[in-house]
């Protein structure tokens, strides 16, 4: 068994009303985007930000471009707004 | 590589002892530059009268450390500090410090300007800020892309 943890920040976890979650995800390794696939079924919220171009993510606390990347049983995910600290 | 200190918080942190620091038993360095952010009272043309700034735990001190490495390897840096507050924060308080010191002072103002450049795009900060019309979360700037990307 799969098991992931996903974070959410700032305006992302305000319009998901989550700041974080547990994935279960069986027993073959996933993609990054299939992730995300599965992640913005749960509602049009979740629609809505896992298709907002702008969305930016983490895994295990390295931002990360790349959608084919495959993630590992206990890998932190994290997905977030362009960040505006300074 | 340089001496590196890194710290997000929440309280506030005196400019005198953190220049003191980079200073302090620091000979061989000639150059001392130093930035200093505080929050502003407008921002888009809206009255600005407080500020929350979310971070992302573990993360953030991870990207600024690897951002002050990245400033070593293409300047010559002898120390250099990083203080990020995060939390609520009222007009005019200091948000952001960096300080360098250099033996010279164009590695310390190019590193210095670097840093802040690239904590400005890759540090998971965000700020959320209240004005007079309720709460909003800052919009990312397209000129800050800018500014990191001209290194």
């Amino acid at each position: 068994m799969m098991i992931i943890d996903v974070l959410f920040f700032a305006a992302v976890r305000e319009s998901l009303d989550c700041p974080q979650l547990q994935l279960e995800l069986g027993d073959e390794q996933q993609t990054l985007q299939q992730i995300k696939q599965q992640l913005a079924q749960r509602g049009e919220a979740w629609q809505k930000v896992f298709n907002d171009r702008n969305l930016m993510q983490a895994v295990n606390q390295v931002m990360v471009n790349d959608d084919s990347l495959v993630i590992n049983s206990g890998d932190t995910l994290a997905f977030f707004p362009p960040v505006t600290g300074g | 590589m340089a001496n590196i200190i890194i710290k997000v918080q929440q309280q506030d942190f005196d400019f005198a002892s953190e220049v003191d620091i980079l200073e302090a038993h620091n000979q061989s360095d000639g150059a001392l530059v130093t930035f200093v952010g505080r929050v502003r009272n407008n921002n888009d043309g809206e009255q600005i009268s407080q500020l929350t700034l979310e971070h992302y735990p573990g993360m953030t001190e991870q990207c600024l450390q690897h951002i002050a490495e990245q400033a070593c390897q293409r300047w010559q840096l002898g120390r250099i500090t990083i203080i990020h507050r995060v939390g609520d924060l009222a007009v005019g308080d200091k948000i952001v410090f960096v300080g360098v010191t250099s033996k010279h002072r164009k590695d310390a103002y190019q590193g210095n300007e670097f840093i802040m450049d690239y904590l400005k795009v890759n540090a998971p900060f965000w700020k959320k800020e209240n004005t007079s019309r309720g709460e909003r979360w800052v919009s990312a700037k397209h000129s800050d892309n800018q500014e990191a990307n001209k290194w």
